[in-house]
């Protein structure tokens, strides 16, 4: 079988993801990640001819909420599973590059 | 230096926040300055097992929005991940629109400073989230707040049409009077209701030759200011760059730059490298939106006159200044209320000199909009009928329509109440030029001789009959008295 990912894309795909990973763990999912695109593989098997690209697995859209106030945790809540907090915030190791959406 | 001439190249890329009650994909309300992480729900967290649900009250914000931005609206459109790896939305992806965007191939008409407009393309407009806030507490870590994460965002891209600073201003500002005359957002510069990301570069003539510098992406400006100077700085900087190094645009070096509000230059943001491999695909939580022609049609019927049409409508149907216009069609409910008591029978440049002599100012001393002061339209076409005739003076109609403010009372009483009638009754005001004639010989004299002297001599005049009535002489009545006495005018 054709090799399908090689250490590099591994490292990328790793990169992307904020993962630091261990050479030993890029080999090893260098392995694993080939074998599941060679399993994915089999689609190509399939003929799509004539057969439209599929947004979603449902056939359903217009799935809506009207536009009012459900019942949010509350900060306590919320705050639970943090790490750590200071008072009504969650604290994170410092964010040096500005974010922006 | 001096064959050289350039042309500014400017697309704007802008985030609006929707003015719901909810977020884009729970129910947790959208309150400004409540207590940090106290509007946060599983969906905001991205807990295992929550389910996103749309607003349809944000998509159809948002459809309207696209619609008076004379787009082409989607009939099938989904939703995409976008890869995102900070805090401040803890899902790691963004809800976002990738290659179906809600809205594409539209325009938006600016006013220019010539009193004329300019189209300029929209590229395309979608629907996102927005992310939460990172504040940058002292030392080494950084507070999250998640009440803003998931707030409905519609960002609007536009062509590379822009030529200056000065359009780019505009183009903002005309989207906050757009989106706020069809209320689908607030547009309060304050509360961070619009970002904005100017793409600036220059295409440079020189030697028969011609050049182009590389983009710079100006990030994250949230006011008009900001936006404006950091546009007009990077022309200045790549201008410099260019004649000082010759670098021109190349694949892979369009840079981001940061504000600097202080300092007041734009400021080289370092990125990670392949940052911008965002990795989009189809979000599986969410199922597509189509837009049904019925829906659209009912969306439709709540478009209004945009506020571009109704400015330069304003000028040619009523003869008002461009100026003058753009201050009485900066918000819906101004225009509506001139309109109102336009239509009520005031004439329309009297009725625009006390808006926006007196109207507005209250208004903005009060916190208020025009029509929070309590006034009556139709008072205000009356007051303006009023210093039409001659019955007050101008001066003496801003006095009443404060007046009318304060006591809520009609413009007639007030004028008798405070004192403001004119005299204008001709039988009255001729004894009382007469004696005004007999008492100044030397400026009677002064009239008849003719030239400089005779102008002087009759506004002195006019004066001491203003004087005799305490101001309250309609001065047109006592100068055309003045004219049949002494000939002339
Ligand atoms: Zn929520």
């Amino acid at each position: 079988m054709q090799q399908k990912i090689d250490a590099q894309q591994v490292r990328k795909v790793a990169k992307l993801a904020r993962l630091d990973l261990t050479e030993a763990e890029i080999e090893e999912f260098t392995g694993q990640l080939g074998a599941i695109l060679g399993y994915v593989e089999k689609m190509n098997e399939l003929e799509t001819t004539g057969v439209e690209p599929l947004a979603h697995c449902l056939p359903i859209h217009n799935v809506f909420r009207a536009d009012e106030v459900g019942a949010s945790l509350g900060t306590e809540k919320t705050l639970a599973n943090a790490p750590q907090r200071d008072e009504s915030f969650f604290i994170v190791p410092k964010i040096l590059e500005d974010s922006s959406a | 230096m001096s064959d050289l001439s350039y042309k500014v190249i400017v697309g704007l890329e802008i985030h609006v926040q929707l003015c719901t009650r909810t977020k884009m994909f729970c129910g947790c309300a959208l309150r400004f300055g409540t207590e940090a992480n106290s509007r946060v729900c599983p969906v905001c967290l991205g807990l295992p097992g929550a389910l996103p649900v749309m607003n349809r009250q944000a998509v159809e914000h948002a459809i309207l929005a696209a619609m008076a931005l004379d787009c082409t609206v989607a009939e099938f459109t989904k939703w995409d991940r976008k890869s995102y790896y900070y805090p401040d939305l803890p899902k790691n992806y963004q809800i976002s629109q990738y290659d179906l965007p809600l809205g594409s191939h539209g325009h938006i008409e600016i006013p220019l400073e010539d009193g004329t407009t300019r189209s300029i393309r929209i590229r395309r407009v979608h629907l996102e989230e927005d992310a939460g806030k990172n504040v940058h507490a002292a030392g080494n870590f950084s507070q999250v707040d998640l009440n803003r994460a998931g707030t409905p965002l519609l960002e609007i891209v536009t062509e590379p049409d822009l030529s200056s600073p000065e359009q780019v201003r505009a183009l903002a500002v005309e989207l906050q009077r757009i989106v706020r005359y069809l209320g689908v957002s607030e547009a309060d510069m304050q509360k961070g209701h619009m970002r904005f990301e100017p793409n600036v570069n220059l295409v440079i003539d020189r030697a028969a030759q011609q050049f182009k510098t590389p983009i710079a992406e100006v990030k994250n400006l949230n006011s008009f200011r900001a936006l404006e100077r950091s546009v007009a700085y990077e022309i200045r900087r790549q201008l410099d760059d260019f004649l000082e190094t010759g670098r021109t645009m190349q694949m892979g070096n369009k840079s981001t730059r940061g504000w600097n509000d202080v300092d007041e230059v734009t400021v080289l943001q370092r990125e990670k490298e392949e940052a911008h491999d965002y990795r989009y695909f189809p979000d599986p939580d969410l199922v597509p939106v189509v837009t049904t022609p019925q829906w659209i049609d009912e969306i439709r019927a709540r478009l209004c006159e945009l506020p571009v049409r109704r400015q330069v409508r304003y000028v040619q149907q009523y003869g008002l200044s461009a100026y003058d216009a753009g201050v009485l069609t900066a918000d819906r409910s101004t225009a509506d209320f001139f309109e109102q008591a336009v239509g009520a029978g005031g004439d329309p440049k009297r009725v625009c000199n006390l808006l926006t002599q007196v109207g507005l100012k209250l208004a903005k001393d009060r916190g208020r909009d025009l029509p929070g002061l309590g006034l009556e339209p139709g008072a205000v076409a009356a007051l303006a009928a009023m210093i039409d005739r001659g019955a007050v003076s101008a001066s003496a109609g801003n006095t009443i329509l404060q007046a009318m403010v304060e006591t809520g009372k009609k413009p007639e009483v007030l004028a008798q109440e405070l004192n403001l009638i004119q005299k204008s009754d001709a039988g009255e005001l001729e004894g009382l030029v007469d004696q005004v004639l007999a008492e100044n010989a030397a400026a009677v004299a002064g009239v008849k001789e003719g030239g400089k002297k005779s102008q002087k001599a009759r506004a002195f005049l006019v004066g001491q009959v203003m004087q005799k009535t305490k101001g309250q002489a309609n001065p047109k009545v006592v100068s055309e008295i003045l004219n049949s006495k002494l000939g002339g005018s």
